[in-house]
């Protein structure tokens, strides 16, 4: 018998301040003055409930790349950045392109324990872009795959993406695509701007991120299928999201806590750390992507959370691997950027960290509503707290945040998993 | 002067006149029959090469000698691809073995400002050209060439022609010619120029005839070959055509005009051999010159607040 636990005075979705019960995986009870016999009491005055997050694109690195993070290791970082699901990105060694390799990752996700993983399967064998892979069997595994993505390569044929988004329409699927043109990138290493020619690092046009999205739009149209858009990083970018949208086609588009916050600038410091695909763009774009978040155009904040080990970062920078930390830090960072900005409030958080990115996913169990008989996935959240970013104190196994010494607000307190909590006192439970 | 040399653009006005002043002072070493100073003695000069350079790894090093420093030359020579030991953990050595300066050349940009920066090392650093970034001694050797030719540069209109794009000559010279007062045009075609080129507070051009009447200085840049077939441009012959200077475009120079190029040459591409050996030609005069300038920046980094010769008795360092 699994222990109930009785919420005390949390202001749910930042309303008025309720009780909640959580008892037998589900929310038994809301109201003020709630008891329950035998109930495990969690004080919550002052904390903020919101459902479980659910990420749509995280690297767990597992297979392959044990020494940057686990699956267990990333999961741990979920749940202490609320998470209750992810998705686990598909770019592992061996790559998550069979039912073998996803029903793996999804056994090794439910023996972790710590929150939910939802294997994404890659689009094209060995993420090679050449034939698809058996998305089929993918989608009929254990598993039940509905995120398909090539992610850390872009599906640039024109016809292999075609496919992919008439393909996946049999089982209900979405195609994820990291957008990026690979003959313009070619070597690229930061935005192509000013500061790239007077660094003298090769640059990385919107261009070859904003031409593929435009053509995955127009393809999504055209085979009347589901497309999603990863990472997206540009002002130009969300003006195409936005006029595919106008027009009612299925797109829907993620925006990283990272291109919410940082920008190019930080890439004359040559620290690696910076380094990430796509990357860090200008100021401009920035608040492009806070306002096309704010008005819906991008649906969903995605981490991208990327773990790589200290070696692969403590270098030049052109020998340097792409990609930061995450899981940790999203909802700080999505409180400094959108709600203490105004632009959105605590229930378009959970629109857009879990409603929305559970549906694109087609997720059960997640991204529910509080509301009596819902699965119990919730997150205590205190938004008044405020700290400097250590980084020796991450769950996840790699180093490679860039917020160390920023001050960021927010404090997952606790984070319930169908009624378990996986993080209770800001330590995993 | 700061601590390392990473960027002309870290450069003062003040700190690189006193560099050139101090190269003119350096200068006359070479016509002296023991081209010798004490003025490094004991400190130890690292030339850390990552990428192939002969030239410039011998001017720091007759620069580091001539000073009396001792010098140790570490090729380690390597690609992203193929990736020996880290830079960290070869800074880690040379800090071991006690070097006090560190002459980089790297392929990839910033990698100077990562060694003096990372906290790996105490060493000065001096960047000796990273990726397509910078090459600060180059800049300074050139404006050091133009200053002895033409006087105070304030003014003086300076032409760079060529592979602006992939260039760090042309990054640095831009820069610190600036700094000096000078009025810079970089001529190339646009898909050599730079993205945002425009923010460099220069001015640029595409046409080669129509700066070359105006120009006090034409710098040509080395263009690779193998660009044309990343489509930069169609074909060798065209872009000589456009861009590559001549007897014929020479002959619209003014008289005081001076022919620069940081070497190697690709005689036929850029520039043609007679101009390359004609008398407005400096581009043998750059190399000695390269020496000088090293040697005052090696002495000013390391050394210190004394005149680096002394007067009429000689050295007396």
């Amino acid at each position: 018998m699994t222990t109930a636990y009785l919420v005390k005075g949390v202001r749910v979705l930042g309303g008025e301040p309720t009780d909640l019960l959580l008892e037998d995986g589900v929310i038994a009870a809301i109201g003020a003055g709630l008891s329950a016999d035998g109930a495990e009491v969690v004080d919550a005055d002052g904390l903020i409930a919101l459902p479980g997050l659910v990420d749509l694109h995280t690297h767990l690195r597992e297979p392959g790349r044990e020494d940057a993070e686990t699956v267990d290791t990333g999961t741990q970082a979920a749940a202490l950045g609320g998470f209750t699901a992810v998705h686990a990105m598909a770019n592992t060694d061996p790559v998550a392109d069979t039912a073998g390799v996803v029903e793996q990752v999804w056994r090794l996700g439910r023996e972790a324990g710590h929150c939910d993983v939802f294997p994404v399967g890659a689009v094209t064998v060995g993420l090679q872009g050449e034939r698809l892979a058996e998305l089929g069997a993918m989608a009929d595994s254990a598993a039940r795959v509905r995120v398909f993505s090539d992610d850390g390569k872009c599906v640039s044929d024109a016809v292999l993406m075609r496919r992919a988004l008439e393909y996946v329409k049999a089982f209900d699927g979405v195609v994820a695509q990291h957008a990026q043109e690979p003959r313009l990138t070619e070597d690229a290493q930061m935005n192509e701007g000013e500061l790239s020619g007077r660094l003298g690092l090769r640059g990385w046009p919107a261009v070859a991120e904003e031409a593929v999205i435009a053509r995955d739009c127009l393809l999504a149209a055209h085979v009347d299928s589901r497309l999603h858009v990863c990472h997206v990083s540009t002002a130009g970018s969300v003006e195409i999201v936005r006029w595919a949208k106008s027009k009612g086609w299925n797109v829907t588009a993620e925006a990283c806590p990272h291109h919410l916050l940082l920008t190019d600038e930080l890439a004359a410091t040559y620290d690696p750390i910076y380094k990430v695909n796509p990357p860090l763009r200008s100021a401009a774009d920035v608040e492009a992507l806070r306002a096309g978040l704010a008005d819906g155009t991008i649906d969903v904040v995605a981490t991208d959370h990327a773990p790589h080990p200290h070696e692969d970062k403590d270098c030049e920078w052109q020998a340097a691997a792409f990609g930061m930390l995450g899981l940790e830090t999203a909802l700080s960072i999505v409180q400094q950027t959108m709600v203490d900005t105004g632009l959105i409030d605590w229930q378009g958080v959970a629109e857009r960290m879990s409603y929305t990115p559970a549906r694109i996913g087609r997720l059960e169990g997640h991204g529910r509503p509080i509301e009596v008989g819902e699965p119990a996935n919730v997150v205590l959240y205190d938004p008044a707290h405020t700290a400097v970013v250590d980084g020796t104190n991450l769950a996840s196994l790699s180093r490679n945040t860039p917020y160390v010494g920023r001050e960021l607000p927010g404090r997952v307190v606790a984070t319930f998993l169908r009624g378990t909590p996986t993080v209770l006192d800001g330590k995993l439970a | 002067m700061k601590r390392h040399l990473l960027s002309a653009g870290d450069l003062t006005r003040a700190d690189a006149e006193l560099i050139l002043e101090t190269a003119e002072e350096l200068r006359s070493l070479a016509d002296r029959p023991i081209k010798k100073l004490p003025a490094l003695r004991g400190r130890t000069v690292v030339n850390l090469f990552f990428e192939d350079s002969t030239r410039t790894r011998i001017s720091f090093e007759a620069a580091a000698k001539r000073l009396s420093a001792d010098v140790i030359n570490f090729s380690a020579k390597g690609s992203s691809l193929s990736k020996g030991e880290s830079l960290k953990d070869t800074s880690l050595t040379l800090e071991a073995m006690g070097a006090d300066a560190v002459v980089v050349r790297h392929w990839a940009s910033g990698a100077p400002h990562l060694l003096a920066n990372a906290g790996w090392s105490k060493s000065s650093v001096v960047n000796a050209g990273d990726g397509t970034h910078e090459h600060p001694t180059q800049a300074l050797l050139d404006a050091f060439t133009m200053w002895r030719h033409l006087g105070n540069l304030d003014g003086r209109r300076v032409a760079i022609v060529g592979d602006v794009l992939h260039s760090r000559v042309a990054r640095s010279n831009a820069l610190l010619l600036k700094t000096l007062g000078a009025e810079v045009t970089l001529v190339a075609p646009p898909t050599l120029l730079p993205v945002g080129v425009e923010g460099w507070d220069v001015e640029t051009s595409y046409d080669l005839d129509a700066v070359l009447p105006k120009a006090d200085v034409v710098m040509m840049l080395r263009v690779q070959r193998e660009r044309m077939n990343a489509a930069f441009f169609p074909t060798v012959r065209e872009y000589s055509r456009r861009y590559g200077l001549d007897g014929r475009r020479m002959d619209t120079l003014q008289d005081h005009t001076i022919v620069m190029h940081p070497g190697p040459m690709i005689r036929g591409m850029e520039i043609s051999a007679d101009v390359a050996d004609s008398h407005r030609s400096v581009i043998v005069e750059q190399v000695t010159n390269g020496v000088a300038v090293r040697m005052a920046v090696l002495y000013l980094l390391l050394g210190g607040s004394e005149p680096a010769v002394g007067t009429s008795e000689g050295a007396n360092l």
